[in-house]
């Protein structure tokens, strides 16, 4: 079983090296967060300095920003997998009619492209007289995000076995309690991998929420305008601390799981 | 109500194209057309003369383009009294006018009372359109006196009707003096074989089409359909040549101080930040000719508070507070006393402050001169039925 | 009662989808077969050659974009599985630990990490520049601005989104049960796949469907990493709608899209050996 154990250990080396790269540009921005620059540009290393981290809410419209896009992405996550999982739950585990449909449906919103359910979106909006603001950029986040969880909780139930389900019901559990004590464990990955998704998607968006924003501005939206002048250093600086709240948490949970065991 | 009373019925058949206003409309009803009459004269004095000052303004504008502790609104505030939100909601012309089309076509406010938008298509789309509300130049007396020449006589807006210039910045060509060992002062540098791969052209039909026509001596102001013709053929060769190595939108502005292109076209106040920077990148505007373009302040049809609006506009043109403005802003200021300003506050300076000002008042990419004004262009003008034959023209180059 | 459940449980979905994605997908199939122009407004004559002239002049965007999905797809396929494979098996107790890792860079807005890759990548760079000072590339070897940069760009993108489903489904697999398929069947290999990878078939087909079908419309990785001749049908939609104004040609594009993309996904399906791409979808 040597060659077995060798395989693990290249496969688990070759994770490694694709989290590296896909967290490459991270290192990029974290660096630029440290650039005692002197003109606006962002661009050029010009010597160390802590300036940015000290001076981080000195554009109070930035942080503002940055609040509004940690806000919609926590909502519209919360709201997602709810009913994700509630469509996701229909479709990969009942019969019903309307399922054929429904599933068309799910394939269109991860087909239309982004300009134009933004735009369409806001006319909806509009025609119904609906203020644009943090509530619709949620609603438009679930909106796209949906279909992706969906699929994920589906892709997950389909490889279920129906009999464990059904044990449980005629051993007595009733219908809410078999879907906490069996079903809910057994599809949680996908659940937390949907949930993971959509909150990715969410704070991440700029073309649907440009549209329905009102005036809401996001993080990703505040940075695309600031381009034409020039992106301020507190900007690397709050995605440096996002992403290193995102490693304390990954840490955190890696160790408990050590302790559990 | 800021826009002339509309019927009714007329009202709600808006509202009713509401839904398909961003251009989704249900099968029945269409899209209404918008095409706006030039407002009477008479018209637009009625509408002034029925406004009062409210207390209150909201400016909507682009992030990093106002210091940061507020200072000329501030100062704005505690000479009228009006208080003000400032809102950085505008990322790109041509995305905020997606935005603004459908809920302006429907007939209701944007809820923003100055906007600004650079001159180009969308601009012209909302003055077509009927989204902008005409100026009363009666209450514009700063305007009137310290606005440079050029920035009252403006091809896309005649006289200043229905917008006046926040800042300007001028299209040349950067490029980087590490690998370009000469001095580019010609824009057929950028149809020049030997730079096979390393030149940069913008994406932009406007911008793009403007510089072709240059290289071909055309004056792009009066240019005619048989000139935009030649013009793309021009661009496509030069593309199929395998000179043009990308057409940029902003980040054009990376691939030339970083080498990826030697030359490009290039917009001034991005040159000017780098070269504060250090980068190796010079500017130049060719000796055909280059482009000026002006992001504008405009009142949007159906604003709460046009008079505010106006006295915040007008207020922008007082020499000390374009000066605050352009000192953090560094593009073109309307107001040209501001190079006298800037010249009087470094000689009071000192240390970096002091060689960061007198960097600005000798940089002609904030101060052009008049040989450079005097080569500068605006962008085509275009009417609706020109523009789609305008369009074609150059996309089916930069889009291929 | 259960003969309800599986209505209660769609409802939200279906409002929500409903009313924020089928009225305006009405509309929107409504505008692109009427004519006229913004200013004049658009009426509804049902030319149905605003689909043959939106196709006859974007066809070769059109394939291309198809071509590029395709690719980066097959890309994260190759690339991803295998991480997958790991995490769901031996990734202990940390498993989610890697996942949330894997998306982590995605919390990050993509202006930053463009910039990044565009500062890595740049042809005279801290990569690329070290290395032709080693001699190690031709002077003129350059990533941005090429087919390979607007692929690879795509790739990176979607790339969790290709591991996550897969992850989901082989995560389900019991371990002893490939243990006993190694043993039956004498090799890995065969093992892997008689056994494990047709368990992880849903999953790879949610990847697929979640990669390809919005890879094929992005339009940023094009604008961004690309040079001549890379433009997709997204910046083409975008420039239609937001530039010219021409409602009509950008919907009838969109429509055009997914439909190709629909299509696309069920010849996938059949391929897979499913009979009906909606069956695929809901099994």
């Amino acid at each position: 079983m040597r060659g077995t154990r060798l395989g693990d250990r290249l496969l688990h080396i070759y994770t490694w090296i694709i989290i590296v790269w896909l967290s490459s540009p991270i290192a990029v921005m974290i660096l630029f967060g440290f650039n005692d620059k002197q003109s606006k540009s962002n661009t050029s290393w010009q010597g160390f300095t802590l300036r940015w981290y000290a001076e981080l809410f000195d554009i109070p419209d930035l942080t503002v920003a940055l609040r509004n896009s940690l806000v919609v992405a926590a909502a519209s996550t919360v709201i997602t997998v709810v009913i994700g999982t509630m469509l996701g739950l229909a479709l990969g585990r009942h019969r019903f009619r309307g399922q054929g449909l429904t599933n068309f449906l799910v394939f269109a919103a991860l087909s239309t492209p982004e300009l134009v359910m933004g735009a369409s979106l806001l006319s909806l909006f509009v025609s119904g007289n609906v203020p644009r603001d943090a509530t619709t950029i949620i609603i438009s986040h679930v909106l796209f995000s949906l279909s992706f969880v969906v699929v994920t909780v589906r892709a997950r139930i389909v490889t279920l076995d129906p009999s464990l389900e059904e044990a449980a019901r005629d051993l007595g559990a009733t219908a809410w309690g078999t879907f906490r004590q069996v079903t809910l464990p057994s599809i949680m990955p996908g659940v937390l991998a949907g949930a993971m998704l959509s909150f990715a998607l969410s704070i991440d968006d700029y073309v649907v929420t440009s549209f329905v924003n009102g005036s809401t501005v996001t993080f990703p939206l505040w940075i695309v305008g600031a381009v034409k002048t020039g992106i301020p250093p507190q900007v690397n600086v709050m995605g440096t601390l996002i992403f290193g709240v995102g490693v304390l948490i990954a840490v955190g949970n890696a160790v408990a799981a050590r302790r559990r065991r | 109500m800021n826009h002339p009373p509309m019927p009714r019925s007329r009202r709600d058949a808006f509202r009713l194209a509401g839904l398909s206003a961003a251009g989704l409309a249900l099968a029945a009803c269409g899209v209404q057309g918008q095409k706006a009459a030039p407002p009477k004269a008479d018209a637009v004095k009625d509408f002034w003369s029925k406004q009062t000052k409210h207390g209150s303004v909201v400016f909507a504008n682009w992030p990093e383009y106002m210091p940061e502790d507020k200072g000329p609104l501030e100062k704005f505030k505690q000479a009228t009294g009006i208080s003000y939100e400032y809102k950085e909601v505008i990322q790109e012309n041509a995305d905020f006018f997606g935005k603004a089309d459908p809920v302006l076509r429907a007939g209701q406010p944007l809820g923003y009372d100055i906007v600004v938008m650079t001159n180009g298509i969308q601009l012209q789309h909302m003055i077509e359109l009927g989204y902008v509300t005409p100026l009363d130049h009666s209450k514009l007396p700063n305007f009137a006196a310290n606005a440079g020449q050029k920035y009252k006589v403006r091809a896309y807006d005649p006289d200043n009707k229905y917008t006046v210039p926040y800042m300007s910045g001028v299209t040349g060509i950067a490029y980087n003096t590490k690998y370009v060992d000469e001095e580019i002062t010609s824009i057929a540098s950028l149809f020049d074989p030997k730079y096979k791969g390393r030149v940069g052209m913008m994406a932009d039909a406007q911008e793009v089409g403007n510089f072709a026509m240059f290289a071909l001596g055309i004056d792009p102001e009066k240019s005619t359909e048989a000139d935009w013709k030649k013009a793309g053929e021009k661009l496509k060769a030069q593309r199929d040549a395998g000179i043009v190595r990308k057409y940029y939108d902003q980040n054009y502005i990376d691939a030339v101080s970083k080498g990826d292109v030697w030359l490009t076209m290039a917009w001034s106040g991005d040159i000017f930040q780098r070269q504060l920077a250090g980068e190796p990148v010079a500017f130049v505007v060719p000796d055909e000719g280059g482009t000026i373009w002006t992001d504008n302040m405009l009142i949007p049809k159906g604003a709460a508070n046009p008079v505010d609006a106006l006295m915040l506009m007008d207020f922008l043109y007082q020499p000390a507070v374009a000066a605050e403005l352009d000192e953090y802003v560094q593009y073109v200021s309307p107001v040209p006393a501001v190079q006298d300003l800037l010249r009087e506050k470094a000689k009071t300076a000192t240390g970096d402050d002091r060689k960061s000002l007198e960097d600005m008042v000798d940089s002609p990419l904030m101060f052009p001169s008049d040989a450079d004004y005097a080569r500068l262009r605006s962008y085509t003008q275009l009417t609706t039925q020109q523009e789609q034959v305008f369009n074609p023209i150059f996309q089916s180059v930069t889009q291929a | 009662m259960r003969r309800l459940t599986p209505y209660l449980l769609a409802l939200p979905g279906w409002l929500w989808l409903a009313i924020f994605l089928v009225v305006p997908m009405a509309a929107m199939a409504s505008v692109s077969l009427q004519t006229g122009n913004a200013y004049d407004g658009y009426a509804m004559t049902f030319s149905f050659s605003n689909y043959a002239d939106a196709i006859g002049r974007y066809s070769t965007q059109m394939v291309r974009s198809i071509l590029y999905g395709g690719l980066a797809t097959a890309a994260m396929l190759v690339i991803g599985y295998p991480v997958a494979y790991w995490i769901a098996f031996k990734g202990g107790t940390r498993k989610s630990v890697y996942l949330f890792l894997l998306l982590l860079p995605f919390f990050v807005s993509f202006v930053l990490r463009t910039i990044a890759w565009n500062f890595l990548l740049s042809d005279n760079g801290i990569l690329f520049g070290t290395l032709k000072g080693w001699g190690l590339l031709p002077a003129d070897f350059h990533v941005l601005a090429t087919t390979l940069a607007v692929v690879g760009g795509l790739t990176y993108n979607f790339l969790p989104f290709m591991i996550l489903p897969i992850y989901v489904s082989l995560e389900r697999v019991d371990p002893r049960i490939v243990e006993a398929a190694q043993d039956l069947y004498a090799t890995r290999a065969a093992a892997f796949r008689r056994v494990v990878l047709p368990l992880s078939l849903p999953g790879v087909f949610a990847g697929v469907l979640m990669t390809f079908v919005p890879a094929t419309a992005d339009p940023l990785n094009a604008q961004i990493l690309g040079g001549t001749g890379n433009t997709m049908i997204g910046n083409i939609i975008q420039t239609e709608y937001l530039t010219n104004l021409d409602y009509p040609t950008a919907s009838a594009l969109s429509f055009t899209l997914m439909a190709v993309l629909l299509v696309g996904i069920f010849a996938y399906a059949r391929a897979l050996g499913t009979e009906n791409v909606l069956e695929a979808a809901a099994r």
